[in-house]
């Protein structure tokens, strides 16, 4: 009991059983997690899974159907936003256009009754913090893209909150940029040691950042894990489908032995799989497989093919036309049956590289073959 | 070189009415009632040139006394209206739903369907000694005898404001309209309390439509002839009707056109001091809205 009150005592936000509903809709059905100190958690989903909600529920301006949600082990139910100590970072930021840069920062400092002497040594060390010590005269308006968001976190972080929570703050960016700030935002997490709630329906934002992430649908929580773990070891098809680029295929099961089955798709192929996630298919059961692109290997068909054997699914086709990006470049392959496979492929600007037309042997393992019962 | 003919062609077609208008009914007649004000009768029909029609506003109290009272009374129609239209343009702008916002603001612009005149016996028929207000109040017993609600100070900034009210809400409602929810939710977030919210970030993000809308009513109100006269009766004194009545009771066209420019330059400095006072300029407000 003792230790259990400990480890509880650890967490920065915990949210039990949340649950919100609009007339008949559930918006957030369920939902139970806890997010331990100084770590950054990631919320992923569709738009409209439910996880803008849940994120309001947290900052206080929805309160829950049902359920509780703690901060600091306390309990925010009832409590209004202002006195929470969860500060968010909105999806367009929310700066106050009519305060310059030093004022927006200072604001919430003023409202929580600092002096002015706190306030001004505070809002300098922030914006020290974040690099940008010239700026505190500036219009909002004069600042770039970068700086707004920076700037916008500053004005939470100069509060000390438990918990920031950000709203797809990274939308409104240019690629460049909203790459450049992912690893920024990484950054000041670790520099601030502050727990970070971040939402997304940007899985490489989610991945890149995260310790951990909730892949959220339907207004429910999928799987928690860290980002290893939902890419390799998704534990249901929804994760599996959602997290990273992958080759999807229904079909029947075939035979089932210790943990393998082989799956006949609807195409007519046939390949064997390893089965994941919840429910054990039997023969004749309607599985879903995924193999995502890198694991799958491409050579061009010579007499050397190798043939499909138990440690292989060995597949023939065609190149049906090659995405080039750079390191990250892909072939699209027609089987037999019609359908489209990707495959990652290494393009060297050479001889022998792959051209579109060229005969070629997919090969991956059944391990790589995630198979989940529908 | 045709192209450029064109260009300029069509801008001077697009701009004549504009120019004619500015020139033919606003610069021209000014120009001749600033030639009337500074002329002096010195004898039938024998006019010369000096400033006594605008002396004689500053020695005779009564002319000044007016000006003042109509400057004050026209702020405090400001005040009142600004006071009851914020919450209402708040409501419309920010909580109503989408549907509901459509029928209010049409709620709002009913009563301009209706002409001044109308309006203003409307509020007659309540406020008159056997008006509906003072018959009704005999009738609950709270009364004994027909109390006269016309002819005083109240019933006519009661009667300025409901005339001018809407010109606060339009503008207050298109600034509010622009306001992201997202910043009033920000200002929570990050400890504000509804004053505060209200203080720090609603009313100064609303600004440039609170003094726009202050404008507008302002310069209404003080320039408004119908409302004061019939609600305020004989005692209204209100400075149009010194103006009126230099022109058609007293054929003093001289004075009436001095008064008039009086008039317009108090009005305009107390824009210009509120334009000061507030840190905004006529550029970022009435222009904007």
């Amino acid at each position: 009991m003792t230790e259990n009150d400990l480890a509880t005592t650890e967490n920065d936000l915990e949210c039990v059983q949340v649950k919100k509903h609009f007339g008949s809709v559930k918006a957030v059905d369920d939902v139970s997690f806890e997010i331990p100190k100084g770590s950054f958690f990631s919320i992923l989903g569709p738009s409209g899974c439910g996880k803008t909600t849940l994120m309001r529920m947290i900052a206080g301006f929805e309160s829950p159907t049902s359920g509780d949600i703690r901060i600091k082990s306390k309990s925010v139910i009832g409590t209004p936003p202002n006195r929470r100590n969860v500060k968010m970072v909105f999806q367009h930021l929310a700066l106050f256009p009519m305060m310059n840069v030093y004022e927006n920062i200072a604001y919430g400092l003023r409202c929580a009754g600092a002096s002015k002497e706190v306030i001004r040594t505070k809002v300098h060390d922030v914006l020290e913090r974040i690099s940008l010590p010239d700026v505190a005269n500036r219009e909002i308006t004069q600042l770039s893209g970068g700086q707004k968001q920076r700037i916008a976190i500053a004005r939470c972080m100069v509060l000390d909150p438990d918990v920031l929570l950000l709203d797809e703050p990274l939308g409104a960016l240019d690629l460049k940029l909203r790459e450049a700030m992912k690893i920024e935002l990484k950054l000041l997490q670790h520099q601030f040691d502050t727990t970070f709630v971040y939402i997304t329906h940007d899985q490489s934002e989610a991945l890149v950042m995260s310790d951990n992430v909730a892949i959220m649908n339907e207004g429910k929580f999928v799987q928690i894990g860290t980002p290893q773990e939902l890419y390799h070891n998704p534990s249901a098809a929804f994760v599996a489908g959602f997290v990273g680029d992958t080759n999807r295929w229904a079909g029947k099961v075939t035979r089932v032995e210790n943990g393998a089955v082989e799956v006949a798709t609807e195409a007519g192929l046939t390949m064997r799989g390893s089965v994941r996630g919840a429910g054990t298919p039997g023969v004749g059961d309607t599985v879903s497989a995924f193999v995502r692109p890198e694991f799958i290997a491409a050579e061009k068909s010579g007499g050397s093919a190798k043939p499909a054997d138990a440690a292989h699914n060995v597949i023939n086709g065609k190149v049906d036309s090659i995405l080039f990006n750079g390191a990250n470049s892909r072939i699209l392959v027609r089987d037999g049956a019609g359908e489209l496979i990707e495959a990652d492929v290494v393009l060297t600007g050479g001889t022998q590289d792959l051209k579109p037309k060229d005969d070629v042997t997919l090969s991956w393992s059944p391990e790589q073959t995630m198979s989940f019962k529908v | 070189m045709m192209q450029s003919d064109i260009k300029r062609l069509s801008l001077i077609l697009l701009f004549a009415p504009f120019a004619l208008w500015i020139f033919l009914l606003i610069i021209l007649p000014h120009l001749g009632m600033f030639y009337i004000s500074v002329q002096e009768k010195v004898g039938p029909r024998m006019y010369e040139f000096g400033l006594g029609n605008y002396i004689n506003f500053f020695t005779e109290p009564i002319y000044w006394n007016t000006l003042i009272r109509t400057g004050s009374m026209s702020l405090l129609v400001t005040v009142l209206a600004l006071l009851l239209g914020f919450p209402i343009a708040y409501y419309i702008a920010k909580i109503a739903g989408n549907r509901t916002r459509g029928a209010l603001f049409l709620m709002c612009l009913i009563p301009l369907w209706v002409s001044d005149l109308i309006r203003a016996f409307g509020w007659i028929l309540l406020l008159r000694e056997t008006g509906i207000i003072s018959t009704s109040l005999q009738w609950a017993g709270v009364v004994n005898t027909p109390i006269e609600f016309l002819y005083n100070d109240a019933a006519v900034i009661m009667g300025l404001v409901y005339t001018v009210i809407l010109f606060m809400i339009v503008p207050l409602v298109s600034t509010l309209d622009g306001m992201d929810n997202a910043m009033i939710e920000a200002g929570y977030n990050l400890g504000g309390n509804g004053p505060t919210v209200l203080r720090r970030i609603i009313i100064p993000y609303a600004m440039p439509g609170i003094v726009s809308g202050c404008i507008v009513v302002f310069m209404l109100t003080a320039g408004s002839y119908l409302t004061p006269i019939l609600l305020g009766g004989k005692n209204s004194s209100w400075f149009t009707e010194q103006i009126y009545d230099q022109f058609i009771t007293r054929y003093n066209w001289e004075s009436g056109a001095a008064f008039g420019f009086l008039l317009l330059a108090f009005t305009s400095l107390v824009v210009w001091g509120g334009l000061k006072l507030s840190g905004q300029t006529l550029n970022s407000t009435v222009a904007r809205s």
